[in-house]
């Protein structure tokens, strides 16, 4: 009676992500309300930067910025919002588990990974739509890339691959902090500080020492600053670094963070129990 | 006995704060059957179907389902069942076609394969007028049957239903029955929990009555209802009355006369329902005994709890609940 056969190999993982993407991007797209303002959010905040910090801190832009904030800031807040994007993978993963609907996924019998494969290729997928929507309103603004329009696409590209190395991060953090609220309060007190402390609104050499030491060495600094590299050109970076190596810091963060939290979050998932 | 579709044996499950769960329960389902398991809030009926449908890993003990121990081949094992959980897990978002037709495909079913099947198990289900209704525009009671036809959409050979007609409407909750008795015409075994007796007595073959993770009895539902008796007189007395009260009524009912501490009641069958009941009230009248209260009244959960075990289960909440129960326990029964 049972044509059903249990062998979750590579391909039938790969088609029941793909069925899970789409149900994530029904889903939310049947939710016009909370995708208007998921989509607007970013690029208020874009705005808001760029005309309350805009004037102020043009004279401490390096060259390849034209002196123009827009320039600068752009690159940055692309940087921030692949985090920022990628933060919906939490909350998704969170709300399929009080609903129950992961416990009937956990009861089917497909791999474990295809639930959270789907769920972050669906969030990344979103995010590479509002992401580019920024882009186009930084366009808009006055943001001119420098560096070619290869340059842009793979600033682009590092962008979303930073974005789906978060996802992964998030995913690990909605299985295991239990609230919708807690998640809020996880992302916002890790992404603010970590977005502020960094190279995204202004140049570190603004900083005291200390904070300065931080924002360097920390991812969403680095990914910035490969960003502008690969928009602006060496010059927009600070001095000694290459455009070359800079990608390459910001790759190591991507494969590093997607090494640790893959594993991470599938473990998490196995043990979610309701 | 043919060979049981499932075999608990011998299961613990400790959770965090040593909450035994699961006490060492072994139980056995025949094929094709609704197999009922029944019991009060807490008693570990959602924790067994959840180590049976490989949500939980035991602690001890070992189970399998379909001939296929759990533990040797879970993925196996999920292609042979279906699960509705305690609450129905379906996407508000999406119709309540598409809901169908996602487990489906992760049944590993091909979309036209997944298509077909929804439409025949929506038919099944008398949900096809309003199956490409976003589910957050339905009743509870629809939601609860698309729940039922994702759990369907496997053809599974075990169908695992936790509380399936909670928080619904009379009316819907009988055709909800119905629905899942005809399940069975296609060789479904199919387990159920309920709280309630009314419940595991219109649909179960066999029940399992669980408490404190543990079986506390078993048997067909005219099994279990013997032990109880047909109906049952529930009378109060005063304090002082009480002595010769158990007295005089052992002697009109041999057997069976317990008092329910947490409602302070004394309880007893009453096989021939209102003749028990004149012949018990002239007893005591002879005796210048006046009950403070009686009611009479088919047998409840806590009824077959008082009689399997000597206790009701969750007494504080009953204690709570003692006053002015006696009008209202009528009602009780048919909860
Ligand atoms: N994930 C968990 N962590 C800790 N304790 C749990 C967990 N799940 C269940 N329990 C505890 O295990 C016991 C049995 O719970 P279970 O949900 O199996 O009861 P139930 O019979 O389904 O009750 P109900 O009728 O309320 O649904 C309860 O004491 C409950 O508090
Ligand atoms: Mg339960």
């Amino acid at each position: 009676m049972n044509t059903v056969i249990a062998v979750p190999s590579l391909r039938r993982t790969t088609a029941h992500a793909a069925v899970l993407a789409r149900r994530n991007l029904m889903s939310s797209i049947r939710r016009p309300d909370v995708l208007l303002l998921s989509t607007i959010q970013p690029i208020v905040f874009m705005l808001m930067f760029l005309y309350v910090f805009g004037g102020a801190i043009e004279f401490a832009l390096p060259g390849a910025a034209n002196g123009d904030y827009v320039n600068w800031l752009v690159p940055g807040i692309l940087a921030q919002f692949a985090v920022f994007g990628a933060s919906a993978t939490a909350f998704g993963l969170n709300d399929d588990r009080t609903s129950g609907v992961l416990d009937r996924f956990r009861s089917l019998p497909m791999a474990r990974s295809a639930v959270l494969a789907g769920r972050t290729t669906a969030d990344l997928m979103r995010a590479a739509v509002i992401l580019l929507l920024q882009l186009a309103v930084g366009i808009l603004l006055g943001f001119r890339w420098q560096n070619g329009v290869l340059g842009l696409i793979a600033g682009v590209g590092l962008a979303l691959a930073f974005c789906y190395a978060c996802t992964w991060i998030t995913a690990t953090l909605g299985m295991v902090v239990r609230s919708t609220e807690a998640i809020q309060a996880a992302v916002y007190m890790v992404v603010f500080p970590l977005t502020l402390v960094s190279s995204v609104f202004l140049p570190t050499q603004t900083m005291p020492g200390w904070l300065q030491a931080f924002a360097e060495h920390q991812p969403i600094t680095a990914i910035a600053d490969a960003l502008r590299g690969l928009m602006l050109g060496a010059g927009a970076l600070p001095p000694g670094q290459t455009v070359a190596g800079q990608a390459m810091v910001a790759l190591a963060w991507i494969g590093g963070i997607t090494a640790i939290c893959v594993p991470l979050a599938v473990r998490a998932y196995r043990r979610a129990a309701t | 006995m043919a060979e049981p579709i499932i075999e608990v044996d011998g299961l613990v499950k400790v959770f965090r704060g040593n909450v035994r769960a699961l006490d060492g329960l072994s139980l056995q389902v025949e094929q094709g059957i609704v197999y009922g398991l029944l019991g009060p809030n807490g008693a570990g009926k959602t924790t067994l179907i959840r180590v049976l449908t490989t949500l939980l890993a035991a602690d001890a003990g070992s189970a399998s389902v379909a001939g296929i121990d759990l533990n040797a081949d879970p993925q196996a094992v999920r292609s042979r069942i279906g699960l509705a959980g305690q609450f129905a897990a379906v996407d508000d978002y999406l119709t309540g076609r598409e809901n169908v037709e996602l487990v489906g495909r992760l049944y590993g079913f091909s979309r036209r394969d997944a298509r077909q099947r929804a439409a025949t198990v929506l038919e099944r289900i008398g949900m096809l007028d309003v199956a490409d209704r976003q589910v957050k525009t339905y009743s509870g009671g629809m939601r609860r049957r698309i729940d039922l036809a994702a759990s369907l959409v496997g053809s599974p050979q075990v169908l695992f239903l936790d509380e399936p007609t909670t928080g619904i409407d009379p009316a819907s909750r009988r055709s909800l029955w119905e629905l899942i008795r005809h399940l069975l015409d296609d060789g479904t075994t199919i387990v159920l929990t309920t709280q309630y007796l009314d419940e595991a007595d219109q649909l179960a073959d066999r029940i399992a009555v669980i408490d404190h993770g543990r079986l506390v009895s078993e048997g067909t539902t005219a099994d279990l209802k013997n032990r109880v008796g047909g109906t049952v007189l529930d009378l109060s007395v005063s304090q002082a009355d009480r002595p010769n009260a158990l007295a005089v009524l052992e002697e009109a009912v041999v057997g069976g006369v317990t008092v329910d501490p947490g409602r302070d009641t004394i309880v007893l069958p009453a096989s021939d329902g209102v003749t028990t009941l004149y012949d018990v009230l002239g007893r005591l009248d002879r005796a210048r005994i006046t009950p403070t209260d009686v009611a009479l009244h088919r047998p409840t959960l806590d009824d077959v709890f008082l009689a399997l075990t000597g206790s009701v289960p969750g007494n504080e909440a009953a204690a709570g609940a003692a006053v002015g129960a006696g009008t209202d326990r009528e009602t009780g029964a048919d909860r």
